[in-house]
């Protein structure tokens, strides 16, 4: 960093910003753009509130209208006593805590087991395990088409689960991993010094402290299942199958016209992952930071 | 979660995941120079005991991503009738048809459009925006939480929402501009060959900056204070500081953002297939969607040719990401 000096006075004075200049009005200032930036993130999920709180026929409608011209309160009861509604939220609730709980299973030794010990093909599988994260499902979905033809596993919810938990498998290995191996070796040392075993030791001493990161790559998994689109599109046939993502589309289709039960269905869809996100927030910055940005 | 698009979901689409990161650090915390003093742990272990642990995680990948993966290979060889039954070995005549398909040069300025443009906006503002996100003022919290919104919603519900907003006559866009006096006719954003990619641009920046501005947020948190303390008392410029002490120090997560952005952004699937639904033909699709329009949405249905065009895909991506990573000399910045 020498070049930081240059062209710089040789007797540097220490700036200060000038009083009642910025110092006076950034209370006020920042607020109000912070209040510009949310609202640039928020606006069309606002346009969706306003258009789930008035009838089909004045969402579409020319020449449109910025504020609902009738309200109608009565969409989210619409939507959450319909039964092919909550057809598909259990869908969604299956495959997604399905997938998720068996990543974790499944990440936890893996991601324990290479960061702790050096053995024959360590790097051929950490190498697969990232190859993996480069292969979205979407370039193998004729592959994985096939794949579930063969086993006649299409339209099933266990070939959605094992999609998911497979493609997801690699963020949370690598996450847990980072994790795992910034924890000082001493401190598993001196549990095995109390007799603790290989298990016991993982479980009782690793694993709470790894906590922020096992937090973070749950919620990250649950949510990558929960919005997953395009396999559950080619997998999923019959109707009460489909998970929230696939299944709210046929609100709005050639024969029929409920955008507003389409966009009241969507934001239930939407909360429960922007409280978990909310939830994890300070983590998520924290899991990034030791996942990846070293 | 990717699902910046991929994130996919993700991103955009997919999952959201600063997983690869760089691909020799997982061997470096433990590696190297402490291999010495960890011998006894490092060296006693079996491979079979290691396949005990690694084993659920093995049949996992190679279940359902390896298996689908030769399954693709398996169908860009074969011949497969309309219905998607196996007739044959076809050799390299699905690959010789989509290497002859007129779209095909289309496609690919699409997806090379796409994705540079998508990425390198994504980038530029997010990094504006985790700047400002990392400053103290009242409200950060809500604002962080605003930014999240984009991210946590599926890109398909996003995309739905955004060809509804573009709407030609029911659009809100077209509503505030007339009423702004902006436009004095309605604009079609998504029927109108010239402004569809711009449009399905704005959507794939908007999707993909949230997760990017995270991953810089966490990048600057990780700048020790004291720094910028030295700066200041050296009398540097906010531009200068920020030039010269903070992008330098930000390089690594601008280069994890934009690996796994090009990633998300080229799998990117639900914008594109959303907002070009009423568009006929190839003519604003990328590689991804004309893929997948080639096996379940064309006269054909051709399930071999879909495949070929899937691994054209997986290369493509493959030498995208090498290629970013060898001109902005990743291996110099490992070392």
């Amino acid at each position: 960093m020498s070049s930081t000096s240059t062209g710089l006075p040789a007797a540097p004075t220490v700036r200060r910003p000038r009083p009642g200049g910025w110092r006076g009005v950034r209370p006020w200032v920042m607020p109000i753009i912070g209040l510009v930036v949310a609202f640039a993130f928020l606006w069309p999920y606002l346009v969706m509130l306003l258009d789930a709180f008035r009838p089909s026929s004045d969402v579409v409608k020319t020449p449109p209208s910025l504020l609902p011209e009738q309200w109608k309160w009565t969409t989210f009861s619409e939507v959450l006593g319909d039964e092919r509604f909550l057809a598909w939220l259990k869908s969604s609730l299956v495959i997604s805590l399905s997938s998720t709980a068996i990543v974790v299973v499944v990440a936890i030794p893996a991601a324990y087991f290479t960061a702790r010990f050096r053995f024959r093909g360590r790097m051929a599988f950490l190498f697969l395990v990232l190859v993996t994260q480069m292969f979205a499902p979407t370039s193998l979905v004729v592959g994985i088409y096939r794949e579930f033809y063969a086993l006649t596993l299409v339209d099933t919810y266990q070939a959605l689960i094992l999609t998911n938990a497979a493609f997801n498998l690699a963020f949370a290995i690598w996450i847990l991993h980072g994790f795992f191996a910034s924890i000082p070796r001493e401190i598993e040392e001196a549990a095995e010094l109390d007799g603790a075993g290989r298990l016991g030791r993982l479980w009782r001493v690793m694993l709470p402290l790894t906590l922020p990161g096992l937090v973070t790559a749950t919620i990250f998994t649950f949510i990558a299942a929960w919005n997953e689109y395009v396999v559950a599109l080619t997998l999923m046939l019959s109707d009460d199958k489909k998970p929230l993502t696939v299944g709210i589309n046929s609100y709005v289709t050639g024969y029929e016209q409920n955008w507003d039960q389409l966009f009241a269905a969507s934001i239930v869809a939407i909360v429960p992952v922007v409280v978990l996100f909310a939830v994890i927030e300070k983590h998520l910055v924290g899991g990034l930071t030791s996942g990846a940005v070293k | 979660m990717t699902q910046p698009i991929g994130a996919g979901a993700g991103a955009v689409g997919g999952p959201a995941a600063p997983a690869p990161a760089a691909p020799s650090s997982p061997a470096e915390p433990v590696g190297g120079r402490r291999r010495t003093a960890r011998r006894r742990h490092t060296s006693g272990v079996s491979g079979w005991i290691a396949l005990l642990w690694l084993a659920p995680a093995l049949a996992l990948v190679l279940g359902v991503v390896v298996w689908p993966a030769v399954e693709l290979v398996r169908a860009s060889l074969s011949r497969y009738s309309i219905t998607g039954l196996r007739k044959g070995d076809a050799g390299l005549d699905n690959f010789r048809n989509v290497l002859a398909n007129d779209s095909l040069t289309t496609v690919l300025t699409n997806t090379v459009v796409w994705v540079v443009a998508v990425v390198a906006l994504t980038i530029l503002i997010s990094l504006g925006v985790a700047q400002f996100l990392t400053k103290e003022f009242w409200g950060r919290r809500i604002v962080r939480w605003a930014v999240i919104v984009p991210w946590a919603a599926s890109l398909v519900i996003t995309a739905r929402l955004f060809s509804l907003i573009y709407s030609y006559y029911y659009g809100t866009l077209n509503a505030v501009l007339l009423k702004l006096h902006v436009i004095d006719t309605p604009i079609d954003f998504i029927g109108s060959d010239r402004l569809i990619m711009p449009s399905m641009i704005v959507v794939g920046v908007f999707v993909s900056i949230p997760f990017t501005a995270y991953v810089f947020v966490a990048g600057l948190n990780a700048i020790p204070g004291d720094v910028y303390e030295a700066a200041r008392i050296d009398g540097a410029s906010a531009w200068q500081t920020w030039r010269q002490i903070t992008l330098p120090l930000l390089r690594p997560a601008i280069l994890v953002a934009t690996v796994l952005n090009m990633i998300y952004v080229f799998n990117s699937f639900p914008i594109i297939y959303t907002l070009n639904e009423s568009n006929p033909g190839f003519g604003h699709d990328t590689t991804i969607t004309f893929m997948y329009k080639l096996a379940f949405k064309s006269a054909e249905k051709d399930v071999g040719q879909s495949a070929a065009a899937g691994l054209f895909n997986v290369c493509l991506i493959l030498v995208a990401v090498l290629v970013y990573l060898r001109v902005s000399s990743w291996r110099e910045e490992e070392s």
